[in-house]
């Protein structure tokens, strides 16, 4: 079959026409799960199936995408999504975040910050924030209508209960406009400031058929204790490639006598800090001889 | 003084079959009442109509709310009816599993309830989580353990414990030592006891035990069938039994 068998952006246009009424009533409701009808997509569940369908959904023949995992350009998943959107749709592509306008994610937020125009497209796997604690759907959507929340401080109470901290890492629990509580998909607590933010973010779990929007500047509040305030942490590192010392960073296991190194888990960052000449502890000469 | 509860012609029907047929009584702030019957005879059903788990097909259940006086429970807006089940009700199954959320420890089983009334001070939570699992009889240092590993008796007063906290008016409790052996039950009683008069609770004990109900219950009403064959004081009916079903129930208890 050649390229042009498939339409624009390989969906077809009522199913597009289906997703954009779906991310519309998203946006207008903040942090409300809208169900859709999800689609077969060619690629496993659990691969970003819902984050594919939004983007296929929100792209026009000007967009430029970009698609990162974890925040790295050129690992499997983002690779191969890239190409398939280049494919499909023609769509030019970059790496760097500022000339993006459709940028698709796979748990984390981008570091440079992001501007008016832009979407974010999250792939969710689990959207349900309540899932692990009520595992009944109607009981959860009911308590969602209701606004019954302190379910999620129940999850809260254990961890500080077992280990003396809030020890949810990810995927930490959100207030979005004060109205609906929110999974921001499997990204570091370190990104649920960046929540609020001048792009639009989009959010779609294919397996669990449901699509949720933060507009642009929403108020999203992340849960806690008033003893236990919210944190956003990261490794006390800076990174040993660029030396930022504010970025999140990926611990890099390099050999096996307990050597590691810290790098920023955003590659485009990373590398544009590197091309302005910032340095790190393990960067430059020594790296490139040590890679030899 | 107005009822704290007042129940009007309930009838719930199964089809054709009858759950619980034309049942009305007033409850009275402080006054615990104890409903008797054999297995079907419907006291489960009208109980589950009571607090709002089943539709009554006809009837009124008003209770006297702290904000707006007496209101009809069933025609109450769901948000308000499942407010009112985690503020001013509490319901203690028979089996502590259904009421406890066995996945998470003690202290958060008892927390939830202050959560869920917007209590978001872990120092706090945790106090009064503590507090409760000593008044009834946990030791404190099983607040970080889950629900599984208690015994089934320490779990049904957990499962008190967390109803309790948020000093409910209204107790209902289906069964609350079915399951225990006599002894545990002997001192689940004695803590009820104890509880209720203490709080000044009003409750309903649903209960085939004709034991529990002549320690707790102020006032007996005897169902069979589905209908209400006998009511009275607790001490009245069960010492001067008129009806017949009520006389065969009561010359049935094993003296030992």
């Amino acid at each position: 079959m050649t390229e042009t068998a498939y339409n624009f952006a390989y969906l077809d246009e009522q199913t597009k026409r289906m997703i954009r009424r779906a991310i519309l009533k998203g946006v207008a409701i903040p942090g409300y799960q809208v169900p859709f009808a999800s689609r077969e997509m060619p690629m496993p569940y659990g691969w970003g199936t819902g984050g594919v369908q939004v983007t296929a959904a929100c792209l026009t023949p000007a967009d430029t995408l970009k698609v990162i995992d974890q925040g790295a350009d050129d690992t499997t998943n983002a690779v191969s999504i890239r190409k398939f959107f280049q494919r499909t749709a023609q769509v030019a592509v970059t790496e760097h975040t500022a000339e993006a306008s459709v940028i698709q994610t796979r748990h984390r937020i981008p570091e440079a910050p992001l501007t008016e125009g832009q979407i974010l497209v999250y792939q969710v796997p689990i959207p349900e924030p309540l899932r692990f604690l009520e595992p009944r759907e109607t009981e959860t959507r009911k308590m969602h209508a209701l606004e019954e929340y302190g379910l999620m401080h129940v999850k809260l109470y254990e961890d500080i209960a077992h280990n003396g901290e809030i020890s949810t890492a990810y995927a930490y629990p959100v207030k979005v406009e004060g109205r609906y509580v929110m999974d921001p998909s499997p990204i570091p607590k370190f990104d649920n400031p960046r929540l609020e933010s001048a792009a639009i973010q989009l959010f779609g779990a294919g397996r669990e058929q449901r699509i949720y929007a933060i507009p642009p500047y929403t108020q999203v509040v992340s849960l806690d204790f008033e003893d236990y305030p919210f944190e956003a942490s990261k490794a006390d590192h800076p990174c040993d490639l660029c030396g930022c010392g504010t970025s999140y960073l990926d611990e890099v296991i390099v050999d096996d006598d307990g050597g590691r190194m810290f790098v920023c888990s955003d590659t485009d960052f990373c590398a544009t800090r590197r091309a302005e000449g910032h340095r790190g502890r393990l960067a430059g000469e020594d790296l490139a001889e040590e890679l030899a | 003084m107005t009822p704290l509860l007042q129940v009007k012609g309930v009838t719930k029907r199964y089809g054709a079959r009858l759950g619980c047929g034309d049942v009305s009584f007033d409850l009275w702030p402080g006054e615990v009442m104890g409903i008797v019957g054999e297995s079907g005879s419907g006291k489960s059903t009208l109980l589950s109509c009571l607090a709002g788990h089943l539709a009554p097909d006809e009837g009124q259940v008003i209770f006297d709310t702290r904000a707006e006086g007496p209101q009809d429970v069933l025609t109450m807006s769901e948000p308000a009816r499942r407010m009112l089940g985690r503020t001013d009700w509490a319901f203690v199954h028979q089996n502590p599993r259904d009421g406890l959320r066995m996945g998470v420890s003690a202290g958060a089983n008892v927390g939830e309830r202050l959560m869920a009334v917007g209590a978001r001070h872990y120092g706090q939570i945790r106090e009064q989580a503590v507090d409760w699992l000593g008044r009834v009889e946990i030791a404190p240092d099983r607040v970080d353990d889950r629900p599984r590993a208690f015994s089934g008796g320490m779990q049904q007063r957990l499962q008190i414990a967390r109803n309790l906290v948020t000093g409910p008016r209204l107790v209902f409790m289906d069964e609350p030592t079915g399951g225990l052996d006599v002894s545990v039950q002997a001192r689940l009683l004695d803590l009820l006891r104890g509880l209720v008069r203490e709080m000044g609770l009003s409750a309903i004990i649903v209960t085939h035990d004709l034991a529990v109900v002549r320690l707790l219950a102020d006032r007996l009403m005897v169902m069979k069938g589905g209908r209400v064959v006998e009511t009275g004081l607790t001490d009245q009916v069960l010492d001067d039994p008129q009806h017949g079903y009520t006389q065969l129930l009561v010359s049935s208890v094993l003296q030992v």
